[in-house]
């Protein structure tokens, strides 16, 4: 991968009338990565998206690819193409006819449309498939035609926006492999833009986490999920135990929460936010981050007693939904399915621990978004 | 023999009244035109089989023009209409939102509440020598004398594409309403312009609308009797006319029922050579 960078973006606003869709947003993208706008629906992320397209005008700010300002240029004239929601296959034309409408566009030679078309359907894993009718394809097909339909015309950058969202479970949990090992085959700059952390977790070089119009947290996908900088992005991005409180004490780094039902806890600050005694704070757990024993635990941060409540089976995606006992509030763990843990039943009692820094506190924003 | 129970008998009884209607009222009364027109009468009461009627058709030069310039000047309806109601169309189906929606389907089914009848005088009060555009180009001085705008061409043309209008519309709202709006984006997206959108995009994904809309245009105006005879008047040589007078005026049933078969014959061939053109079928568009 080289640094030379594909994309940029700064300071993108837009606003329809009195609403602001997207609020000074900038990045950068280097050529050849695959960049994922992850957010809620309604976030901004399509409005983004769409201006990269050229179909809306940012509000103000620029956008540049490979240095050039993309301002004021159309979409038919932009280096950039789209694979739609919808895929928006032409129906009324065969597979092959999709794929050379851009080729056509440009006006080459036949003989070139006709190599570069069956060379497309090469590459996407679906030779000889040229002459069939759209609706002969499954879905997996039409997602593959949709994306060889953009990638004949070797856009600088090729937009995704949730194309996967029609597709069942299975198909889908394929179809992200299948659109990292595209993205490598061909080079191409992708930006994938969904609301499913998992879908841009596993494809992502990096990871852009947005909420109301503006970009909370860039980063890689191992970034974002263990050292997340606002509440929204803990929140968001995978699955957390939340606890609201106010501050007690703090000393160093370590700051000590008192819960709202009672439990005193403790968190390092990651992200310098200067907590000082009572302020409200929002804490972060994840499940898989938090010890389960059967035995009480020694000298640890925190520490409680609970009831299995619940057990959430799903395979190695387990959880046990546990009861704490002083203070009655429910704590997500996972549940480890190993010979120790294999035999719990409800209502057994355990014991729940883990270390100040597998955990994270933040100023307690009204933005609530929920994983 | 099997006998009908349950389902069947049900389906039957329900298609009844439509097996009547066809028989009844369609296929009897045309198997009869057909044989009127191929018989000659040769005294009272007695007649034998012929093709007069028909040779009749061919050798007299009016009846043949007549037909020839009632079939141009349909498909010239029928083409100005789709030209006109596309972008109506369009509008109705991809712009419009909500409320105007309604409105505006609405402002085009409204001149049907009329009758035809009556919507044509409509017409010819504005138009005659002594109506409202006569003597509005007189006050605003563009003329001298006053100006006789009916019974002439442009005229009935305009008469029948107002009146084919509605039919034109509907089946293009509902084919244009089916189009996904992202699919004339990656018409753009992928380098496409306008045109190329409309001519690769939007005109064949609205086939089915527009010839099912061109199907019906084309048979109505055809068939039509009253516009042409009230906005053209003696010089508008509508073939239905011929048809009319040969059957009330000439009493001559035998030649107006070879005229009845031959439009017929014409309007078949005109579709079926339509649907070939556009590579659609009968049930995809019609029958949608």
């Amino acid at each position: 991968m080289t640094s030379e960078i594909d994309l940029s973006c700064r300071n993108i606003n837009k606003t329809f009338d009195d609403f602001i869709a997207v609020r000074d947003v900038s990045f950068e993208i280097p050529r050849g990565s695959f960049f994922s706008i992850l957010g809620p629906s309604g976030c901004g992320k399509t409005t983004l998206l769409r201006m990269l397209a050229g179909f809306l005008e940012p509000s103000s700010g620029d956008i540049t690819i490979k240095g050039r300002s993309m301002l004021g240029i159309p979409p038919n004239k932009r280096p950039v193409n789209m694979v739609f929601q919808h895929l928006a296959l032409f129906p009324m034309m065969t597979v092959a006819e999709n794929i050379a409408y851009g080729l056509r566009r440009r006006k080459e030679k036949p003989a070139e449309i006709k190599r570069k078309v069956a060379d497309a359907l090469e590459r996407v894993g679906l030779p000889g498939v040229g002459d069939r009718a759209i609706s002969q394809l499954s879905g997996g097909q039409k997602q593959r035609i949709a994306i060889a339909r953009c990638l004949v015309l070797e856009p600088d950058v090729l937009l995704l926006d949730e194309p996967l969202g029609a597709l069942d479970l299975k198909l889908r949990e394929h179809m992200k492999v299948e659109l990292k090992k595209l993205q490598q085959a061909f080079g191409t700059t992708f930006i994938y833009i969904t609301h499913d952390q998992s879908e841009a977790m596993v494809m992502s070089d990096n990871v852009a986490v947005m909420n109301s119009g503006r970009f909370e947290q860039v980063g890689s996908p191992q970034d974002l999920y263990y050292n997340p900088s606002t509440a929204f992005v803990a929140g968001f991005v995978g699955e957390s135990n939340r606890f609201s409180g106010t501050v007690v004490s703090r000393a160093g780094n370590i700051v000590e929460v008192k819960t709202e039902c009672g439990q005193h806890l403790h968190a390092s600050e990651r992200v310098d936010l200067n907590l000082a005694s009572g302020q409200k704070v929002e804490l972060f757990v994840r499940p898989e981050m938090i010890h389960l024993s059967r035995e009480p635990q020694q000298s640890t941060d925190n520490s409680m007693t609970g009831q299995v409540e619940n057990i959430l089976f799903d395979g190695g995606n387990s959880r046990l939904l546990i009861r704490e006992t002083s203070s009655g509030s429910e704590i997500q763990v996972v549940h480890p399915q190993t010979s120790e843990f294999s035999d719990i039943n409800k209502g057994d009692t355990l014991f729940l621990s883990w270390k100040a820094d597998q955990s994270h506190v933040f100023l307690d924003t009204n933005e609530r978004g929920e994983a | 023999m099997r006998t009908l129970t349950g389902k069947r008998l049900a389906l039957f009884l329900l298609l009844t009244p439509l097996l009547l209607y066809l028989f009844l009222l369609i296929l009897l009364p045309h198997l009869e035109i057909l044989n009127i027109s191929l018989r000659e009468r040769v005294s009272y009461g007695v007649y034998k089989f012929s093709l007069a009627s028909y040779q009749e058709f061919f050798s007299e030069p009016l009846y043949w023009l007549t037909f020839l310039r009632t079939a141009v000047m349909s498909v010239l309806t029928t083409g100005i209409t789709l030209v006109i109601a596309f972008p109506v169309a369009w509008y109705i189906a991809k712009v419009a939102r909500g409320r105007s929606k309604s409105v505006l389907f609405l402002a085009c089914l409204i001149p049907f509440w009329v009758s035809e009848l009556v919507r044509t005088y409509g017409w010819m009060i504005l138009l005659r020598e002594t109506g409202i555009v006569s003597n509005l180009l007189q006050f605003i001085g563009v003329v001298d004398g006053p100006v006789e705008l009916l019974y002439n061409d442009v005229t009935v043309m305009v008469g029948l594409v107002y009146t084919s209008m509605l039919f034109m519309v509907v089946p293009l709202v509902s084919t244009l309403e089916g189009l996904d709006d992202s699919m004339v984006e990656a018409a753009y997206d992928l380098g496409g312009n306008g045109w190329n959108a409309l001519k690769e995009v939007v005109i064949p994904y609205a086939m089915p609308g527009i010839v099912s809309g061109c199907i019906v245009v084309f048979m109505l105006t055809l068939g039509n009797y009253l516009t042409p005879t009230l906005l053209g008047g003696k010089d508008s040589l509508w073939f239905t006319e011929q048809i009319f007078t040969q059957f009330i005026t000439r009493f001559n049933w035998e030649q107006g029922s070879a005229f009845g078969i031959l439009l017929l014959t014409l309007s078949s061939l005109m579709v079926w050579l339509g649907l070939k053109l556009s590579r659609q079928s009968f049930s995809e568009t019609v029958g949608r």
